[in-house]
């Protein structure tokens, strides 16, 4: 059985919550539409269609468009490795959709992960907690809108709390500025 | 006058803390004790393990709760080198962001860079129409990485629980892994060697001959440390039976790797989802049945011993021999992948042209995702790609083995003694660099 015939019974079990399965680069795709029913659609997937493994769970900014937010799961079934990839927009104003933790306990993670960096509730996760960023910090770092270089933050006594120096790309020093005996007080000059 | 000024100075402040000081009369102290002895009955520890412990390998924090010596309840706590690797992907080219990968889990620098390459080159739908001796140098470097992360792996694993000769066996093979690295790529750590399209060099001269002669000596080096372990009666004392993931834990937590095989899952995405030329090459999957940190350095042993297998097999087979004398190509041939000769760029515009709309503005990928899961040494490194076309990523998501491996530790943890923490957290192999990205 190929990932098209498990997507058309997916399909055809949920009707036009889903859309038509879409191929690309031999994958397939398929848009829920109403996200409240995620774990619902998870549960069969995994129940009745054999999807044992979830690989992933991303998320997407589509900043500027509504629904702004894209949360994509990738299902897998061991047996014969077919993969499915699920995707359900949320709106920026909603920001919130059903965990899926009580079908996969490793949703766990990458729903904190997802809260962390977008900003995207998951509604009955036990333990959302920012993961990668520290307790505290106050804003979602993957949004479009937070800029490369970082926002500075009003929290006290940590790390990061001024934008970083960059100009162009990442790690790219401004010119024209100190030399290298300035900005570095280690180097020690000849005379010494 | 200056000098009994100063001594004045510091008798006032002796002074000072000698009345601050409450001296309490010993039987006062006593009753002290014996409320806080009380209080101390039946209440459990919280240690914090990490962020900087020899055995957390990098900067994994685990808060631990001890009832006497059991653990009771382990959260751990990740993040502490998160570098915000995919914000980074969506402000530069893809060839750009090859580098980052080779930060992502440091000990299989070449494994990762393969591994994202794949990614790229399936979004661009050519990851089939790849030369077959690029193919083949890919498998070769995956593997070479692979075994450089196992020997670290069960080299600190063996470390952690106090057999410290296996560490310093593995890390004399792993330095001839990075001598090889070297004379590959032109650096031992952050390799940054393959390309969008293919790899950065052809094999230097004389260096398919360096890596047979390695094969031949890493074996014998698995060999000893086999018998040093395996059979040692300490060394199974502290692993058997210690840490056991079952098959429905293994997969409803998501691990990949040894770790899952580890647990008698058969799944290796190298023969799931065949990529390169894995379908040439003969080579078993070793599998685990217990699923306890023992099965798990078990299937890391005999992975490496497989990927020895499959080098030797990719270099018996290799297109154009060690030294290419027919001068098969290592990249796709298509101009708007892969920079073209540095010769042509500055005698032909076609050629001129490419290398500079390569450089300012990256490979232009069409719109679409993909997902594509590379057997990594620590499991499986997936890279989720989103474009909108053009030369950047509109999103990138890095599935990284360790981070997803490190979520079952609070369900796995609890029930089992302090000193096996060290035991567990061995056998996982897990890189921070890697889980927070």
């Amino acid at each position: 059985m190929t990932a098209l015939d498990l997507a058309k019974q997916l399909k055809a079990k949920f009707g036009d919550v889903l859309s038509e399965p879409a191929e690309f680069r031999g994958e397939i795709t398929i848009q829920l539409a109403d996200a409240e029913r995620i774990a619902e659609v998870c549960e069969f997937a995994k129940k009745e269609l054999g999807f044992v493994f979830l690989v992933d769970i991303s998320s997407l900014d589509n900043y500027g468009e509504d629904p702004r937010w894209t949360v994509v799961y990738h299902l897998r079934r061991l047996a014969d490795s077919c993969e499915l990839r699920l995707k359900t927009g949320v709106s920026e104003e909603k920001s919130e959709l059903p965990t899926i933790i009580g079908v996969w306990r490793t949703a766990n993670w990458h729903e904190r992960e997802i809260y962390d960096m977008m900003g995207i509730q998951f509604r009955g996760h036990p333990d959302l907690r920012r993961i990668l960023m520290w307790e505290g910090y106050p804003y979602f770092p993957l949004r479009k809108d937070f800029p490369l270089a970082g926002k500075p933050t009003q929290v006290p006594e940590v790390a990061f709390t001024k934008t970083a120096p960059l100009e162009g790309g990442p790690f790219v020093t401004a010119p024209g500025g100190k030399d290298a005996i300035e900005r570095e007080p280690r180097v020690r000059t000849p005379e010494e | 006058m200056n000098a009994s000024r100063a001594c004045g100075r510091q008798k006032n402040n002796f002074m000072a803390t000698v009345q601050n000081t409450e001296i309490r009369d010993p039987a006062a102290r006593a009753s002290d004790a014996v409320e806080e002895l009380r209080d101390m009955q039946g209440e459990k520890m919280v240690l914090n393990m990490g962020p900087s412990h020899p055995a957390t390998h990098g900067v994994l924090r685990i808060v631990l709760e001890l009832d006497g010596e059991i653990i009771t309840k382990a959260v751990p706590d990740v993040g502490y080198l998160h570098r915000g690797d995919e914000k980074i992907a969506e402000n530069m080219t893809y060839t750009q962001f090859i580098p980052y990968t080779d930060r992502l889990d440091y000990l299989a620098p070449l494994a990762n860079n393969v591994a994202y390459a794949l990614a790229v080159e399936k979004l661009l739908g050519i990851e089939k129409n790849l030369p077959p001796r690029c193919q083949y140098i890919r498998v070769i470097c995956a593997e070479l990485a692979r075994i450089s992360s196992h020997l670290l792996g069960v080299g600190c694993f063996g470390m952690d629980i106090g057999a410290l000769t296996v560490f310093l066996l593995t890390f004399t093979e792993r330095e001839k892994i990075y001598n090889l690295c070297e004379s590959l790529t032109g650096a031992r750590f952050t390799t940054n060697y393959t390309r969008i399209g293919g790899v950065s060099r052809d094999t230097p001269p004389g260096w398919c001959d360096a890596v047979r002669k390695f094969l031949n000596e890493v074996v014998v080096n698995i060999a000893e440390v086999e018998t040093l372990l395996t059979r040692n009666r300490i060394w199974v004392d502290r692993t058997r039976d210690v840490g056991v993931i079952s098959k429905a834990d293994a997969i409803d937590y998501g691990l990949s790797g040894p770790n899952l095989r580890g647990s008698g899952v058969d799944y290796d995405l190298r023969k799931a989802q065949p990529y390169l030329c894995y379908p040439d090459l003969q080579f078993d999957v070793p599998l685990g049945s217990v699923g306890d940190c023992y099965d798990r350095y078990l299937v890391r042993m005999e992975e490496m011993r497989q990927s020895v297998r499959i080098i030797h097999q990719c270099l018996d087979k290799i297109p154009g021999g060690f030294e290419n004398k027919s001068k098969e190509p290592v990249n796709v041939t298509d101009g708007k992948i892969v920079l073209p000769p540095k010769g042509k760029v500055l005698s032909s515009m076609e050629e001129l042209i490419h290398q500079f709309m390569l450089v300012t503005e990256g490979v232009n990928v069409p719109p679409g995702e993909i997902y594509f899961g590379h057997e990594n040494p620590k499991g499986e490194l997936g890279f989720y790609i989103h474009s909108r076309g053009g030369g950047t990523p509109y999103r990138m998501k890095i599935r990284s083995p360790s981070f997803v491996n490190l979520s079952i530790l609070s369900h796995l943890m609890p029930g089992h003694m302090m000193s096996d923490t060290t035991a567990i957290l061995g056998s996982f192999d897990f890189v921070m660099g890697e889980c927070d990205r």
